[in-house]
């Protein structure tokens, strides 16, 4: 098994195909998205390949150590550029295709016109624990 | 559910463990030992009893907790000196139990801890949950929340057990215990209830009261408040056939008579706020101008922003929506529901497209995700009611 993270953007992944803002869907659009996320969790869970998943609010700042006796350092809000992520989830699959499967299928939730989303989503696999057979 | 752990009607069992811990205390064990000790003999019974629990669960779980707490003991004197001293089991004498509950709520609540470490330990000492049970509730891992709870407790550690306490601190730590979100099976909510039902039958503080009375006119519409897909549905929207007559009756009364003591604070307040919206069958009969008058006494006792913003809500509703926009005016709109609020008043003063945009802002500042798909969904709601109404207007 290994770990694949699934990150999800605010800001900074490629535009999707149906790009359009959450807002300007239908209310019921906007349900049935809500509801194909929890399906989609609840389905990794029943396959016991679904380990966590955390939504992030959009604001945030940098924070860096300054010196000896002084407060940290804080740049933020987060400018406009900046690479924002939203929320991830985390899987643990038999193989790197499976985790490519599972985030084609998530990227595919539904939004305006209840038409796919086609939204990138990021894959990184985790730095797995060291064997114990080395040789 | 833990994997080989019996689904034992554990409120029952629970609800002997501050009396247990108690019982240790007076024997001579300190309030830290004891309470690990509990926790051992807790884990045992979970574990143990299955469906055939002990005729006298608490001797049961006393026994077990003392004879926990001696090895520890031994373990550490034979590491010392090897001098057993506390080796024979004292006769348990004569027991104030109502006490000691109570003296275990305030050193749960002691003031030196910080709000998540008391609402841990209460959870664990007073509640009787076990850490996985705590640790699941709040998402931390349970090493973590072990951590937490024994840092507490040695911060409690030069704390007399008997010292007098503030039944108005413990309150604070049960409103947190009811109120923070949590997650998991183990409903926190329901759990601050009984524990606040246990310490207002042992002290007559009409904060205490009122806690009590808040926290159930709000579990009273708790059937009323998601959907069964988990979204939220605003009050004005809720099917109030599905709240809890029994309950908002009990809080009502409770309500009475604590306002009936002339001690007003911020949660007898609230309670009040809460039993004029159970009052009305129908949304459209809320008596709001007693509403905005309560949340006055609340901007009074408190000078809480929040409150300021709720009561703008209520004044929208008491002398209408430019009424309520002018008492937003008058506060910082960097409050955190700041844009949600105008966004509600907005869109009853029939400025559709600002109210949109204000929604689509404050889903993007929601705090959690249930907020964030109901103002998500108001958002869509309103710009699918403008494109309907045909094309769209500069506002």
């Amino acid at each position: 098994m290994a770990k694949y993270l699934l990150l999800k953007h605010y800001r900074g992944a490629p535009a999707p195909l149906n790009n359009v803002s959450m807002d300007q869907w239908t209310p019921e659009e906007v349900t049935d998205h809500i509801q194909f996320m929890r399906d989609f969790a609840a389905r990794l869970r029943s396959t016991g390949e679904y380990v966590d998943g955390q939504a992030l609010q959009p604001e945030g700042a940098w924070v860096r150590y300054d010196g000896e006796g002084r407060p940290p350092v804080t740049d933020g809000p987060f400018a406009e550029t900046k690479d924002l992520i939203a929320g991830w989830m985390i899987v643990d699959v038999e193989s790197y295709d499976r985790a490519v499967e599972l985030a084609g299928e998530l990227s595919a939730a539904p939004g305006a016109g209840g038409e796919p989303i086609h939204e990138w989503l990021e894959l990184r696999p985790f730095m797995a624990e060291a064997p114990t057979v080395t040789e | 559910m833990t994997p080989g752990m019996p689904a034992v009607d554990d409120v029952g069992l629970r609800s002997i463990v501050p009396a247990v811990i108690g019982i240790l205390v007076r024997r001579g064990a300190g309030f830290a030992a004891a309470e690990d000790a509990v926790q051992e003999s807790l884990l045992e019974a979970l574990r143990g009893w299955g469906a055939r629990p002990p005729e006298d669960p608490k001797a049961w779980l006393v026994t077990v907790a003392w004879r926990k707490f001696l090895d520890t003991v031994r373990a550490d004197e034979s590491r010392r000196t090897r001098e057993q001293r506390l080796a024979a089991e004292p006769a348990p004498g004569p027991v104030a139990e109502a006490d000691d509950t109570l003296q275990l709520y305030f050193l749960c609540a002691h003031p030196s801890l910080t709000p998540s470490s008391a609402v841990a330990l209460t959870l664990r000492a007073v509640g009787g949950l076990t850490t996985r049970q705590i640790a699941d509730a709040y998402l931390v891992p349970e090493a973590t929340m072990g951590q937490r709870i024994s840092r507490a407790k040695r911060t409690l550690a030069d704390v007399r057990f008997d010292a007098p306490g503030d039944a108005r601190t413990v309150a604070r730590v049960l409103y947190l215990v009811f109120n923070e979100g949590y997650s998991g099976e183990f409903d926190l909510a329901a759990e601050a209830i009984r524990l606040a039902r246990e310490l207002h039958a042992r002290t007559d503080e009409p904060e205490v009261a009122g806690l009590l009375a808040l926290m159930l006119l709000h579990h009273a519409r708790r059937p009323a408040r998601t959907r069964a897909d988990g979204s939220l549905v605003a009050l004005a929207e809720q099917d109030r056939e599905l709240w809890d007559t029994a309950l908002i009756a009990e809080g009502v009364e409770i309500l009475q008579r604590a306002l009936a003591r002339d001690r007003l604070d911020e949660f007898q307040a609230q309670a009040a706020i809460a039993a004029l919206h159970a009052d009305a069958r129908r949304a459209e009969e809320t008596d709001w101008v007693q509403i905005v008058e309560w949340y006055d006494e609340l901007v009074r006792l408190t000078d809480n922003p929040v409150a300021r913003l709720n009561r703008a809500v209520a004044v929208g509703e008491a002398d209408g929506a430019r009424a309520g926009l002018a008492a937003l005016a008058e506060l910082d709109p960097a409050l955190p529901r700041h844009s949600a609020v105008a966004a509600y008043l907005r869109e009853r003063n029939a400025e559709a497209a600002i109210a949109a945009r204000l929604y689509a802002e404050a889903a993007a500042a929601a705090p959690n995700l249930a907020e964030r798909d109901h103002l998500t969904r108001q958002a869509a709601r309103i710009n699918a009611q403008m494109r309907d109404a045909g094309p769209p207007r500069a506002t």
